[in-house]
């Protein structure tokens, strides 16, 4: 276990560095960032200077080498536009967009189970079938389709919700929240919706399958035959023995949730990290494009681990020998 | 099955009981209404993107075709040339239905192109990967672990951001970001073939390796990678049309589905309706149908599911 | 934040409300204003030194104040300076307004000092300010409501240039790096409204300043929200989330002015767009002609592009009547107007006939650079002029890329022929003129993005001349000869100026600014 962990660890290192220099030089690749940030009026010498600033007139393996140095150090590196730390910077989107992932993530455990359950359950009656057609358009529909179609809808035609951005936060325990208003719920909604919609279709299909292949377990009909009640029997068993796919599924999933609120925030102007990496990337702000790209790494290298560590405590079958099969 | 002739896969079942097995299957696919009316809408869509330069009524690329004094018409409006716009005109005056075909053919084409490169490559490694093991299938799975845990949408959105825009830079792009799906897949499926007994025997022949990898165990495990290409396919689509919403992607003069529905999406708020939601249809019908297909396909090819 | 919290509903009932309450007072101010108003751009930073960008010079313009502003119509008009004059070619001596801080201290020539050298002291300056106080070498303190400011060269620019810099409170900010200034404490100016807290990417709140010396502010407090999405900051205002917009989406403009619940207003700024054609280069990369050569060396060929763009068609087919077609470098009132450039009419035949005499009966090859998220309906306007030239044969191609990618792939020289933008800070087409077409020069800092590789000496003579005449009427008739040699030449294509909208609620007042900049005082209750 520990010989093991410890290679879990080696590797995520591993992981991260690879990152850090493919992240680097594709990142150096955009374009300069003093063409681009300089003031249309600013002469040769201040583009020079601004050059000097930022560290840019230095070639690129120097570059990279302080890069690699400062990273040792925690330190990715000050925005250029912002002016100080980009962790700093993304620090402070960081909630916003966590309480976006949270919440679609209950939003898809929420419609999914029930949705597949019930499909599993009469996998031939109408409810059934409609729930697994529907749920094949959930995951085909592009998100930033579904988000531009629930905006017109509940924003612009009803007038219901706002069509995007952020509500009033509270700050709790150091972090700036938004679930303890009305309004930051009005502002939540629709985002969390959209980027919940996929996860669910793929719920409900794991709902289903797991069911249908559990209700024909001989336990389960022993239970049926002791004359307890449907509704005791999915309580209890069924939805028991199919939270541990489902939480693991779900689990993984939650770092590509993360990356997909980089579409959802640009659709809903959600003022999160994932809006941040766009802005950045038009900016060409580098240190935060990489910042953001090193602190995702590390939320899925952290996912990872979890997810791999949980199975193996979830089920004890799970050998611990490596990679292969 | 006991004979070994180098020409023909060994395959399982044997060929003629296999082109039985192919109608079955087929007729399995269409017995569900679903994946039917999937199936024909799909045929139609591809046959309409195929056919766009002979059917379309106007060639949206071409600029000599188009007028700008023509745009933001509502649909079934005369253009200036005399024909009807039945979808109404875009922002820079293209026929929308014009548009539409085009763009479907884009779209189509990406996914198409992206998924049948990744995954050739993706086959080749994955079959390569198992054969090989050892050290070097471990490397190659660690590759396809890494990759696979990074969401795609990231990983397209740098590389495109990088390069520029193009219909070969997505299509690249798509296919960085698919090849170790099919890769997994196809390792998956090979290791089961490589401990089956016609290897052995075709080792014991001394075939040739690649003869062994390419004749034999690949088209063993071509059903997964069947059902994971259709698949693909539809999200390949979505996500170049997710790409060109977010900015990068197709250059603007040959529109995709997603880029139509994304510069249409200003003209929304407006009352301008057309532009956006028309190709949004189309990109809707395409994805759903690919996937009901490939749902059905699923349950078809595996042998757990058929009823 | 409770305040922020309330409903839009019940905001529009107290508006209402407050309508009413209005009709029966006799001051509008009786009732609780509230502007929240939507920018279309995030400003990067609170501090008004760090960043010369536009979106942040817009929302420090509601806490703190310059010397010299810009009017609505870009004349430069005293602001915290109530006169100046030149006391020889390289000094001047500005006269002080007798303000309060927003902390209660008073303002003074102390602060004036430490406002103008503060920008040359910020490191981490991603688009410094020191452009503006470079000509600076010394200021003087004559006494707490004069200071005497002496330039390096004679520079007539100077007033203009000081409606950059903002003044702060020295006492508020001395030490003070822009990571830290985000806070009450330090956001001290002089200004209307007084900082209240700032969310980035989100929000700014601020509330009325009492002590501010022109009298009592408009608003009870002021919330700007950045929303740089179109969509999201159009239904924001139709919901009642934000009571006035900047930036309305030109295919909205239509439906805003016809709604009776919401305001529009519209004004001509000094953006000019236009096009670079490569005019320098034997062989250009972006264009393709059968004898080999680059035909933008020929002016009549960059005189048929002219010719050949329906500028009246751009502007009411994509620009809801918001690009203003010009052959001018500056708006009518700025300084290096010439009323003799009139505006090319739409010529296709004509275009045709140019292109035959150069040579090219056929035409040739071109792709049109333009930026995607830059300007008003860049990419589109963009199309719409490749349609225009393939009309007279030159089959034209349009490359499409963000801005941040424009500017390296100009500067590298990688384009042929380009469409841009230039906001004219300095209300005269000078720098414009310095920047864009002038000879490459490191040491006078002259043509920076001159990507046309446009060089004439008679251009640089004229301009050597006319950057140190301190007489303005003598320096408009140079810089009219100017604009007019650039023009002729066709060293760039003026295309048209650039409209900027506003709207807001129903009983709200816009008043319209040519310099894009909008802040709180762009807006009024109706009285």
């Amino acid at each position: 276990m520990i010989a093991y962990l410890i290679r879990r660890l080696g590797q995520s290192v591993l992981v991260l560095f690879t990152m850090a220099v493919l992240v680097f030089f594709a990142v150096f690749a955009l374009g300069s960032p003093v063409d681009m940030l300089a003031s249309p009026d600013a002469d040769q010498a201040e583009r020079a200077a601004l050059a000097v600033r930022f560290g840019l007139d230095k070639s690129l393996p120097v570059q990279f080498a302080t890069f690699i140095g400062n990273a040792l150090h925690g330190d990715l590196g000050a925005s250029f536009v912002y002016g100080k730390s980009a962790l700093a910077v993304i620090g402070e989107r960081l909630p916003a967009t966590i309480e976006l992932a949270v919440l679609a993530l209950v939003f898809s455990v929420l419609i999914g189970v029930p949705l597949g359950v019930i499909a599993g359950l009469r996998p031939n009656s109408i409810a059934g079938r409609a729930i697994m057609s529907t749920s094949i358009f959930g995951f085909s529909l592009p998100n930033f389709w579904i988000g531009l179609m629930l905006i017109l809808f509940f924003a612009v035609y009803l007038g219901w919700l706002p069509a995007g951005g952020r509500g009033p936060t509270t700050n709790v325990l150091g972090m700036e929240l938004s679930i303890f208003s009305v309004e930051g719920w009005r502002h939540l909604i629709l985002p969390a919706l959209t980027l919940a919609l996929y996860k669910a279709s793929l719920v409900v299909r794991l709902c289903e399958a797991g069911t249908r292949e559990i209700i024909t377990q001989e336990y389960i009909r022993f239970a049926r035959a002791k004359g307890l009640s449907r509704f005791r029997i999915i309580r209890l068993h069924l939805l028991k023995n199919m939270m541990i796919p489902v939480v693991t599924i779900l689990g993984m999933e939650f770092g590509a949730m993360i990356a997909f609120t980089v579409v959802i925030e640009t659709v809903f102007a959600y003022p999160g990290m994932g809006k941040l990496l766009i802005e950045s990337i038009n900016r060409l702000d580098r240190p935060v494009v990489v910042a953001y790209l090193m602190v995702t790494t590390v939320i899925f290298v952290v996912i990872n681990l979890i997810v791999d560590f949980l199975y193996v405590a979830l089920d004890p079958r799970v050998r611990l020998s490596g990679p292969n099969e | 099955m006991s004979e070994i002739t180098p020409t023909t896969p060994l395959t399982l079942p044997p060929v003629a009981k296999g082109e039985r097995l192919l109608l079955r299957q087929v007729r399995d696919l269409v017995a569900s209404p679903e994946a039917a009316i999937g199936l024909a809408v799909l045929i139609t869509l591809v046959a309409i993107a195929l056919l766009a330069p002979l059917i379309a009524p106007q060639n949206p690329y071409d600029l000599m075709q188009l007028d700008i004094m023509d745009n933001m018409l509502p649909p079934g409006s005369a253009l200036g040339n005399g024909a009807t716009a039945w979808l109404g005109t875009d922002d820079q005056g293209r026929d929308m239905l014009s548009t539409i075909m085009y763009g479907m053919r884009v779209s189509l084409g990406v996914g198409i192109a992206s998924v049948l490169i990744a995954s050739v490559i993706g086959a080749l490694i994955g079959v390569l990967s198992a054969y090989i093991g050892g050290r070097f299938d471990a490397l190659i799975m660690r590759i396809v672990d890494l990759q696979l845990s990074f969401p795609s949408i990231l990983i397209a959105l740098v590389l495109l951001t990088v390069f520029g825009r193009g219909l070969d830079k997505v299509v690249l792009s798509l296919v960085f970001v698919q090849w170790a799906y099919y890769a997994r897949t196809v390792r998956a499926s090979a290791l089961v073939e490589k401990n089956k007994d016609y290897i052995a025997a075709a080792r014991c022949l001394e075939m040739p390796q690649w003869r062994i990898l390419v004749r034999h165990m690949l088209p063993n495990c071509i059903p997964p990678l069947i059902v994971v290409s259709t698949v693909q396919v539809a999200h390949a689509i979505t996500l170049e049309s997710t790409l060109s919403y977010l900015g990068v992607g197709v250059p603007v003069t040959q529109p995709s589905l997603g880029m139509l529905i994304a510069t249409g999406y200003s003209f929304l708020l407006s009352g301008n309706y057309w532009i956006s939601t028309y190709p949004g249809i189309a990109l809707v019908l395409i994805v759903v149908s690919i996937n009901l297909v490939g749902d059905r396909l699923r349950a078809v090819l595996n042998p757990r599911f058929t009823h | 934040m409770q305040a922020a919290a309330k409903s839009p509903r019940l905001s529009i009932r107290r508006f209402t409300t407050a309508l009413v309450l209005t009709a029966l007072l006799p001051t509008a101010s009786a009732w609780a204003a509230e502007l929240k108003l939507a920018y279309s751009s995030s400003a990067t930073s609170m501090d008004p030194h760090f960043h010369n960008a536009s979106q942040n010079i817009a929302v420090a313009r509601n806490m703190f104040e310059t010397l010299t502003q810009m009017d609505p119509d870009s004349r430069i008009v005293p602001d915290l300076a109530e006169s100046w004059k030149k006391i020889n070619d390289t000094t001047w001596e500005f006269k002080l307004r007798k303000a309060k801080f927003q902390d209660g201290s008073d303002f003074t020539a102390e602060d004036v000092a430490f406002s103008l050298a503060r920008p040359g002291t910020i490191e981490n300056s991603p688009s410094s300010f020191k452009i503006y106080t470079g000509s600076i070498t010394k200021t003087e303190i004559i006494d707490p409501q004069t200071i005497r400011i002496t330039t390096s060269t004679p520079y007539p620019l100077l007033p203009a240039d000081l409606t950059s810099i903002f003044m702060v409170s020295k006492k508020a900010s001395q030490g003070v790096t822009s990571d830290k200034f985000a806070t009450p404490e330090h956001m001290i100016g002089t200004g209307p409204y007084q900082f209240v807290s700032y969310t980035p990417d989100d929000r700014v709140v601020m509330k009325r300043f009492d002590g501010f010396w022109g009298g009592k502010p408009a608003w009870d407090s002021v919330t700007i929200r950045f929303m740089p999405n179109d969509g999201a900051r159009m239904t924001a205002l139709l919901s009642g989330d934000v009571n006035a917009i900047e930036n309305v989406p030109t295919p909205d403009i239509e439906k805003v002015k016809a709604n009776p619940d919401l305001v529009y207003a519209a004004k001509k700024s000094h953006r000019l767009i236009f096009l670079f054609l490569d005019s320098g280069r034997e062989s250009s990369p972006g264009v393709k002609a059968d004898n080999g050569k680059n035909p933008l060396q020929d002016v009549r060929v960059r005189r048929a592009i002219n010719m050949a763009i329906d500028r009246k068609a751009i502007s009411e087919r994509l620009m809801m009547g918001l690009a203003y077609p010009t052959n001018n470098l500056a708006t009518d009132q700025m300084m290096g107007f010439d009323p003799t450039l009139e505006t090319v009419p739409y010529n296709p035949e004509g275009a045709k006939k140019l292109l035959a005499e150069a040579g090219y009966p056929n035409g040739f090859a071109l792709t049109l650079g333009t930026p995607n998220n830059r300007l008003l309906n860049d990419a589109r306007v963009a199309q719409a002029i490749a349609q225009m030239l393939t009309r007279v044969n030159i089959k034209t191609d349009v490359d499409a890329v963000p801005f941040s990618a424009i500017n390296t792939k100009g500067n590298k020289g990688e384009f042929s022929a380009v469409m841009m933008g230039w906001g004219v800070q300095t209300a005269e087409a000078s720098s414009g003129i310095r920047m864009m077409v002038a000879c490459p020069d490191k040491a006078r800092g002259w043509g920076v993005v001159n990507w046309s590789n446009y060089c004439n000496p008679k251009l640089t003579e004229q301009l050597i001349a006319l950057t140190s005449e301190m007489d303005d009427a003598k320096r408009n008739d140079m810089l009219k000869a100017a604009v007019h040699t650039v023009v002729d030449d066709m060293a760039i294509v003026p295309l048209y100026f650039q409209g900027m909208t506003w709207a807001a609620k129903k009983g709200i007042k816009i008043i319209p600014r040519m310099d894009e900049r909008t802040s709180a005082f762009t807006f009024e209750p109706a009285p």
